[in-house]
């Protein structure tokens, strides 16, 4: 089946003062229809700017420098290039086809208009419903995600909980039916119970409107709990990918190893858990060869020199690392 | 029981907000030992940081003492009071906001030192600030202590942190969510180099975290204690406490958690609430605070008496359902 989103060799980088930095080095994946891809990495990563590339939303010091990035909104469809959108055209794909929810739902929303008000906007802008059927769809939304249309729909961003608000947010991402949703940390400020409600209305969810879901996090246990595969990133590079059983009990990148070994978990034994030595490196100043050399156990002289590429472990299964095997 | 450190009694911290009084400790009565460590946890808004502060002697309680070495901390003379000043340090959450950005990292840490008069001549301090470095595994010194706080990653800057606090050889340490802002993938050998500390120099540590996994690892042969709006609620052996929750709201916070591990996290039993609303601290539901959204409710008794902390079964639990016991 035709892939919803297909990324081919992006790379992006920011200009600084001391050069260019490339957040995002030469990634390729597809996102596969109705999937949840959960994209792991640790802050420097490059998994934000990843999202942020994806919805070509990135900030004016960032560009683009190669890479494609092809979006099939139903297998019939024809193959769109994101990068090569207009203005216009991408205000119109933006939200109808991908739509993304940030981390901080309280600085997503306008604190002066009335929820209402906010979902007129977005519809006004794509010329979809309005009034009373607006309202109606919104009720619709509401109720996937749990919560009382009648309490929301004509309330402020502040009389909202952070929980509830996050919840609007994603109904609001939702408005338009898009094919891809991306979130980025969307639970990061939340405490427990309200991390849990949003786990839960996002399983539900996918598996009534059956959109892709990219899920960008840091934490380890809430890829295992919601993803059907996970990509680790490392310093830009996408470095593992594969099916969520397969990267949780049979990881072959020694970074993806060493970070499940470095979280603990209720019911994992203190002798088990071990940190990472060293720190993520530098993204202006990478190491040479692999960038995770420094910090590997498994480092060999070709580790130093030469920059391992992505290639099958197994079947749907790939790693870039030159002694995958000996894990 | 080993000798007690910090003892509070009764402690209670109420806060004005506009006309309403807010209760964001009540009633706490919690003793850490020499060499102890205990973890709190619970979510935001439960008072544990509160609870943190005032220990260090950043807040005083509305209600209740605390105690540092059997004295009463708001009664003690000026030289006991200054050395529980001293005794008690404290680690902050974001390594980027508590370090000053327009100091050096010798600076940073040479300040208390001479202050409170540990060193006394320049070499003397540098040697000094060496020494402590190293101890926080920042190795070589000599390529640090000329930094400022922006050259260094999110660990070393914490590593920064945690020396500070040891300028004044405390014996005691408040850390909150001291690694929550640093790389996962560090997080457990700062919490070892705190362990080392605890079995080297028999200092104990006051842990407030969200992540009770992260508890469970740091406590291990201590104690966890979870708050929930301003109440302790259990405080029991760390593994126990895991393994068998015993407070209805420690059960929902462990099945409500993610694991990193696909089998465990989607094979878990999930227990529900009866509300998923955290009630407001202006409005304190009356009896039990967590009687709202108990899925253990049992009806009158638990809306209309406030669960008093009890041992049982190992542990302390504050909660009507449970039946006091050994």
């Amino acid at each position: 089946m035709t892939p919803t989103l297909s990324i081919q060799n992006l790379t992006i980088e920011y200009a600084v003062r001391r050069g260019a930095v490339q957040a995002v080095r030469n990634i390729s994946f597809d996102i596969r229809r109705g999937e949840v891809l959960s994209l792991i990495g640790e802050s420097g990563s490059g998994k934000t700017t990843f999202g942020l590339g994806v919805m070509r939303l990135l900030p004016t010091m960032a560009r683009v420098r190669q890479g494609s990035l092809l979006y099939r909104r139903d297998a019939a469809s024809d193959a769109l290039e994101v990068l090569k959108l207009n203005d216009a055209a991408l205000r119109a794909f933006r939200w109808k086809h991908v739509a993304m929810v940030f981390q901080s739902a309280l600085n997503s929303f306008n604190p002066v208009l009335r929820i209402s008000d906010q979902f007129a906007d977005t519809a006004h802008a794509h010329g979809y419903l309005r009034g009373n059927l607006l309202a109606a769809r919104a009720a619709q939304l509401f109720t996937l995600v749990r919560l009382d249309p009648e309490r929301v729909w004509r309330a402020f961003p502040h009389e909202l909980s952070g929980g509830m608000r996050q919840r609007v947010m994603i109904a609001l991402a939702l408005l338009l039916e898009p094919q891809l949703l991306i979130l980025d940390e969307p639970t990061t400020a939340l405490d427990v119970l309200t991390q849990r409600n949003i786990i839960d209305v996002l399983k539900e969810l996918r598996h009534k409107l059956n959109f892709a879901l990219l899920f960008i996090s840091h934490d380890l246990s809430l890829a295992a709990d919601l993803a059907d595969r996970v990509a680790t990133m490392y310093a830009g590079k996408l470095v593992e990918i594969g099916d969520v059983f397969t990267i949780f009990q049979s990881p072959r990148h020694p970074y993806t190893t060493g970070l499940i070994r470095a979280v603990p978990t209720l019911t994992s034994d203190r002798k088990d858990l071990t940190s990472i030595p060293g720190s993520p490196p530098d993204l202006i100043d990478l190491p040479s060869g692999c960038k995770f050399h420094p910090r590997c156990p498994l480092a060999s002289a070709r580790c130093k020199s030469e920059e391992p590429e992505l290639e099958d472990a197994a079947a749907g299964h790939q790693v870039a690392c030159w002694n995958w095997r000996a894990i | 029981m080993p000798t007690p450190i910090i003892t509070l009694k009764h402690v209670s911290r109420t806060f004005r907000v506009k006309r309403h009084l807010i209760k964001a400790v009540d009633d706490v009565s919690l003793s850490i030992g020499e060499g102890e460590i205990v973890c709190l946890v619970g979510e935001s808004g439960c008072g544990k940081t509160t609870t943190g502060k005032m220990i260090a002697g950043l807040l005083a309680p509305s209600a209740g003492t605390i105690e540092f070495c059997d004295q009463a901390i708001n009664q003690m003379a000026r030289a006991a009071f200054r050395k529980y000043r001293l005794g008690v340090q404290m680690v902050h959450q974001d390594p980027y906001a508590s370090l000053n950005p327009t100091q050096t990292i010798y600076d940073i840490i040479a300040a208390p030192l001479r202050h409170h008069k540990f060193t006394r001549a320049g070499a003397d301090t540098r040697a000094r600030a060496r020494e402590l470095l190293t101890l926080v595994d920042m190795t070589p010194p000599d390529d640090f202590l000329d930094k400022f706080p922006h050259q260094l990653s999110g660990g070393q800057r914490q590593r920064v942190s945690i020396a500070r606090a040891l300028t004044v050889n405390p014996s005691f340490i408040v850390a909150d969510e001291a690694v929550s802002m640093v790389d996962v993938s560090i997080r457990i050998g700062l919490l070892n180099l705190l362990t080392r500390f605890r079995d080297q120099l028999g200092m104990s540590f006051l842990f407030i975290t969200h992540d009770l996994a992260l508890a469970k690892f740091f406590a291990w042969e201590g104690r966890i204690g979870v708050m929930y709006l301003g109440r302790l609620v259990e405080l029991a052996p760390a593994r126990d406490l895991i393994a068998r929750p015993q407070h209805p709201y420690t059960q929902v916070l462990l099945s409500a958690l993610p694991e990193a591990d696909p089998q465990v996290t989607r094979n878990k039993p999930r227990i529900e609430l009866r509300s998923m609303d955290v009630p407001s601290l202006m409005r304190l539901p009356t009896g039990c605070a967590f009687h709202p959204r108990c899925s253990k409710f049992i009806g009158n008794v638990c809306e209309r008496v406030v669960p008093e902390l009890t041992a049982a079964h190992g542990a302390h639990v504050a909660c009507h359902l449970i039946k006091p016991g050994p």
